[in-house]
């Protein structure tokens, strides 16, 4: 039976060499490359629950009144955006658990992306010859955050349409080209022309996910071209890759962390409420709550937006740099950019131009850890600056001397991690020097006294 | 990360004094012979062992041009309560707002230490001080909760966040109104304690305050049609959710798949 | 006919039951011989069958109506399914599958496949004489079609067009109305309390339309020069869009005791930009980097509220002119 499908499939396509190989590839043992593979996955099921959210969503801002089944909105004044999203949620049959699965995937895929690439970064698996994997790592990550943006700005619900109002002003605040490129994707001054929701909507479910699409697909054949990377270990060199082969031993392993994936993903889905549109009401340009934020994945820039001081220098009538500019479009342009440069920044600090397939413990490299942990740290203070709010009315820390004292801490406290991690790391080297040293001394030791 | 883990200790370190700060002042002054005096004579003992120091003897309040030292040794600053009526010292009294343990200090809800007497006594003897409002008696089920939420977005929301949760304003915090009566959300529109607008019968006629005041008290049980609340605030608790669980959990998941078993 | 019934039997109890025999010589194997565990085989079996069960209890609570909290059954149901599958998955992987350790070579730089790519691309174009020019020519012709092929996407919006940025609805004698259209009356501006206004017949959306309206005492006021008569009575018309980042500035800070609570001010809720209304909407704190531009009020002879004039700046967040011109 199987050989006689095994069979037909090699005659009509010649794939036998090719399965052969593809069945035997060899996967590195270790949980932290299963990482990437959660991202994958989530990204799976946002496909798959985004093209059931497509056939009822309407991407429309024309003006309807609600008359659907939920009370507290009988007769408000909203657009057809956000009364299908209303419907999707409370009037769809399984419409919520979808819309709900949809958006914890959107989460948990960009927070599984981050925690692959922070193991990236600190086993410098980016290195000769990954660097082009690494640059599609991160591209990706940055069309993700832009594809969960638009997503969350679609319903156009109260905080969605706050979220779109302050990404309108980060574009507008583009020096010299900032007012024309708003221009250009709004079709008009904010809140833009009716056009303007069909392209949030084509952007979100055709160019962003088919460009993540094609990246995904990049990313594995030049993952899997180059053999992943490994561990130090018995038998394993730079030029020799051990592991468990794709089938029988991966396949088990990769559907399992699959479905346990999924699985979280509905049960977060069915259980645990998330953005309860219904319960927001709709926007206005004219209407604002408090404790807006965005979804986490840009929560740190709130906190570079909120964290600025009112620095907007201008001259001869022109404004060089309006004030969004620096938390909304300078923050993470520096972030992404020094991620970037980093892998030739440290070729050219180091001289190490050769390959690389086994990773560097964190402490292997004490300059990239200490320096990955302070911009760490950088990053996280201002997201959590993000949430001072929360904190004022929950703990009664007042918001403005919170301020105030992130104005100090987030340069002081990546500056002493440094410092720490360098040494820490220094440290356990050091200390595996000796054990080394110490069991070698044992060994020789005892060669001497069996040979006397 | 142990360094972070040191900010976490060191801000839980400063957080922790500061929420004990916002605690009830502790203890208020008695006669020593409640029982055997007359509700009047009870409210201007109370009143003078407890308020009068910052809002005068005779409730003429004391500004900063003339200042007092009160029981507590500390500088006695209060608006004056003449004309502010029942509606007024019924909200104060009873959501523990007052008293005040530092004038300077945005006043909280808190324990209500007077007991039921002695409110009534205290609050008859302010109203006494001349004219203001009664208590007020607003009708929420005759409100209208979807109007209620158009208002309140409109009115409220700014400060008090759409769901009711609280919010911050500069140099302030709007509380989270799920304690809050539908007497004590009819008074404080009408009040605007510390910071707050005070919206008037022509701003906000009384059919609107019911549906305001009917919506509110929906919001305390909102529609969770998808499951567990975690506090109706949207993004913060949903990202603590996706790292704190889900993260952990498919971290958890990696783990255990990745590690292979000893043969 | 009751003959291949039992044959069918059998054989159904054979696939269900049988345990495979090895054919082949250990020796001659290509993959490792897996453990034996039986134990772990049928575990596997019951997760599949629970998650069959899960999987099927969905269609059930979807076609049930009137169950309380379909969303969270109809999430256990799936969630369960795909947890059990996991498991049984897990379960396969340790202990059921063969655990083998294979070893492969990473690829090496391939030089000689390296050198003949460059040699086929160098022999193809080294008898071409003059490459320049045909690179040149070839490189200026793509780069025209690539602009050719962009430029339809000028038609998005009107790029070059600055003016709507200063647009607003308002001059002199346009009335203020509230939000179902009324107009708003001088008497009617309370203190300590806001109103949000709109230009009459404008879009109540656009960014120049909205206003937060407050009255201060007109002692109170201390507005930059040229702004005599902005305010009658003390009343005081701002854009209610943010300068910092266009959110509705929705909340109005109005001390109930001025001694000793902080003054009033028009708070936008996004980044907490602070303003003082008494000085012109300057900026107290936050991260606003203008002031929220005023609006000139007019008390009309019946006593409504009308714009004596244009805003004291273009309204809206920031943006490359935005200091340039003033709005019209």
């Amino acid at each position: 039976m199987i050989r006689r499908a095994v069979a037909f499939l090699d005659e009509r396509t010649g794939t036998a060499p090719i399965l052969k190989k593809a069945l035997r590839y060899v996967f590195p043992d270790h949980w932290s490359f299963l990482l990437g593979e959660v991202a994958l996955y989530a990204f799976i099921v946002l496909v798959a629950t985004g093209v059931y959210l497509a056939f009822f969503f309407v991407p429309s801002t024309e003006t309807v009144v609600y008359h659907g089944t939920y009370a507290p909105l009988q007769g408000v004044e909203m657009s057809k955006a956000y009364e299908s999203v209303v419907n999707i949620s409370l009037q769809v049959k399984a419409g919520l658990l979808l819309r709900q699965t949809h958006h914890w995937a959107a989460n948990v895929f960009i927070a599984a992306i981050v925690i692959h690439m922070l193991r990236i970064f600190f086993t410098g698996a980016y290195r000769k010859p990954r660097e082009l994997t690494y640059y599609i790592g991160l591209t990706m990550l940055i069309l993700a955050l832009l594809e969960g943006y638009l997503g969350y700005s679609l319903a156009d619900d109260l905080l969605s349409g706050m979220g779109l109002a302050i990404g309108y002003s980060v574009a507008l605040s583009l020096p010299f080209v900032g007012a024309n490129v708003a221009m250009l994707i709004w079709n008009g001054e904010f809140p833009g022309a009716p056009d303007f929701w069909p392209r949030m909507y084509m952007a979100h479910i055709l160019l962003l996910p088919v460009a993540i699409g094609v990246l995904i697909g990049i990313h594995l054949l030049l993952v899997a071209s180059r053999h992943h990377t490994q561990f130090r270990g018995p038998r394993r060199t730079e030029r020799k890759v051990v592991g468990t082969p794709t089938f029988p031993g991966q396949t088990p392993k990769s559907l399992g962390l699959m479905f346990g994936t999924t699985s979280l993903l509905f049960l977060l889905g069915g259980l645990v409420q998330i953005n309860p549109i219904w319960l927001w009401g709709p926007y206005e340009t004219y209407l604002s709550t408090n404790g807006a934020q965005p979804d986490w994945y840009l929560g740190w820039l709130i906190g570079g937006l909120r964290l600025m001081p009112p620095w907007e220098p201008s001259a001869f009538g022109y404004t060089f740099v309006p004030n969004p500019f620096w938390g909304g479009a300078a923050f993470p342009l520096l972030v992404f950019g020094t991620l970037a440069l980093w892998p030739s920044i440290e070729r050219r600090v180091t001289g190490d131009r050769g390959f690389h397939n086994l990773l560097d413990r964190p402490r292997d490299a004490p300059w990239r850890t200490a320096f990955g942990s302070a911009l760490v740290t950088w990053v996280f203070l201002i997201f959590v600056a993000g949430s001072a709010d929360r904190v004022d009315v929950f703990f009664g820390l007042s918001y403005v001397n919170q301020i105030y004292a992130y104005w100090v801490v987030i340069w002081i406290l990546p500056v002493v991690v440094f410092a720490l991690v360098y040494r820490a790391c220094r440290q356990l080297q050091t200390k595996e020097l000796l054990e080394s040293d110490h069991r070698r001394a044992e060994i020789e030791a005892r060669a001497a006294r069996t040979a006397t | 990360m142990r360094a972070l883990l040191r900010v976490a200790v060191a801000i839980a370190a400063f957080a922790l004094p500061a929420a004990a700060a916002s605690q009830p002042p502790t203890g208020i002054v008695r006669p020593a012979d409640e029982g055997s005096l007359s509700l009047e004579q009870l409210g201007a003992q109370l009143y003078a062992g407890n308020c009068a120091s910052c809002h005068g003897s005779q409730g003429e309040g004391v500004t900063a041009t003339a200042p007092q030292r009160g029981a507590g040794g500390i500088q006695g600053l209060g608006p004056p309560l003449v004309g502010v009526g029942a509606e007024a010292a019924d909200f104060y009294l009873r959501t523990g707002y007052m008293p005040l343990s530092n004038p300077h200090e945005q006043p909280r809800r808190s324990r209500v230490l007077f007991s039921e007497r002695e409110l009534q006594a205290l609050i008859g003897y302010v109203a006494s001080f001349g004219g203001g409002p009664p208590v007020p008696e607003p009708h929420p089920e005759q409100g209208n909760v979807a109007r209620g939420l158009e208002l309140f977005t409109s009115h409220c929301a700014g400060c008090h966040q759409v769901v009711t949760e609280g919010g911050f304003v500069t140099g302030a915090v709007a509380p989270p109104l799920e304690d809050a009566t539908a007497v004590q959300i009819a008074q404080a529109v009408r009040i605007g304690p510390f910071i707050m607008p005070s919206f008037s019968e022509r701003v906000i006629p009384a059919d609107d305050l019911d549906s305001i005041i009917a919506y509110v008290q929906a919001s305390k049980s909102p529609h969770d049609a998808g499951g567990w609340g975690i506090g109706h605030l949207g993004p913060v608790p949903e990202g603590m959710v996706t790292w704190l669980l889900a993260a952990v959990l498919l971290v958890g998941l990696c783990v255990v798949i990745g590690t292979r078993l000893k043969a | 006919m009751r003959q291949s019934l039992k044959s069918w039997l059998v054989a159904a109890g054979v696939l269900l039951l049988g345990r495979r025999r090895d054919e082949k010589d250990e020796n001659a194997r290509v993959v490792a011989p897996g453990p034996r565990n039986p134990g772990r085989e049928l575990a596997a079996v019951l997760l599949f069958a629970a998650a069959g069960l899960c999987a099927t209890a969905f269609p059930v609570i979807y076609a049930l109506d009137r169950l309380p909290r379909p969303t969270q059954l109809l999430g256990l149901s799936l969630g369960l399914a795909f947890a059990f599958l996991a498991a049984a998955l897990i379960v396969l992987a340790k202990g059921v599958v063969p655990e083998e350790e294979l070893e492969e070579e990473y690829l090496l730089p391939r030089v000689h496949d390296q050198e003949e790519v460059a040699e086929i691309l160098e022999q193809s174009t080294d008898r071409i004489t003059r490459r320049r020019l045909l690179g040149l020519a070839a490189g200026a012709a793509g780069a025209a079609v690539g602009v050719a092929l962009v430029t339809p996407a000028v038609s998005l919006g009107p790029v070059f067009d600055m003016s709507q940025y200063y647009d607003t609805p308002w001059e002199r004698g346009r009335r203020l109305v509230d939000e179902k259209g009324k107009p708003l009356l001088a008497d009617d501006i309370e203190t300590d309390v806001f109103y949000t206004a709109f230009a009459e017949g404008a879009d109540k959306d656009a960014v120049g339309s909205s206003l937060i309206v407050i009255r201060l005492e007109p002692a109170q006021l201390e507005l930059p020069a040229g702004r005599e008569g902005w305010a009658p009575e003390g009343i005081l018309a701002y854009s209610k869009i943010c300068t910092h980042a266009g959110c509705a500035v929705n909340l109005y800070r109005t001390p109930l005791f001025d001694p000793v609570e902080p003054g009033p001010a028009l708070v936008c809720p996004c980044h907490y930009s602070t303003f003082n209304p008494a000085t012109g909407g300057t900026v107290e704190f936050g991260p606003a980097g203008r002031p929220l531009p005023q609006l000139p009020l007019l008390i009309a002879s019946g006593g409504e509220l009308q714009a004596g004039g244009n805003f004291s700046a273009a309204p809206g967040p920031a943006w490359w002119g935005v200091r340039l011109r003033k709005p019209t």
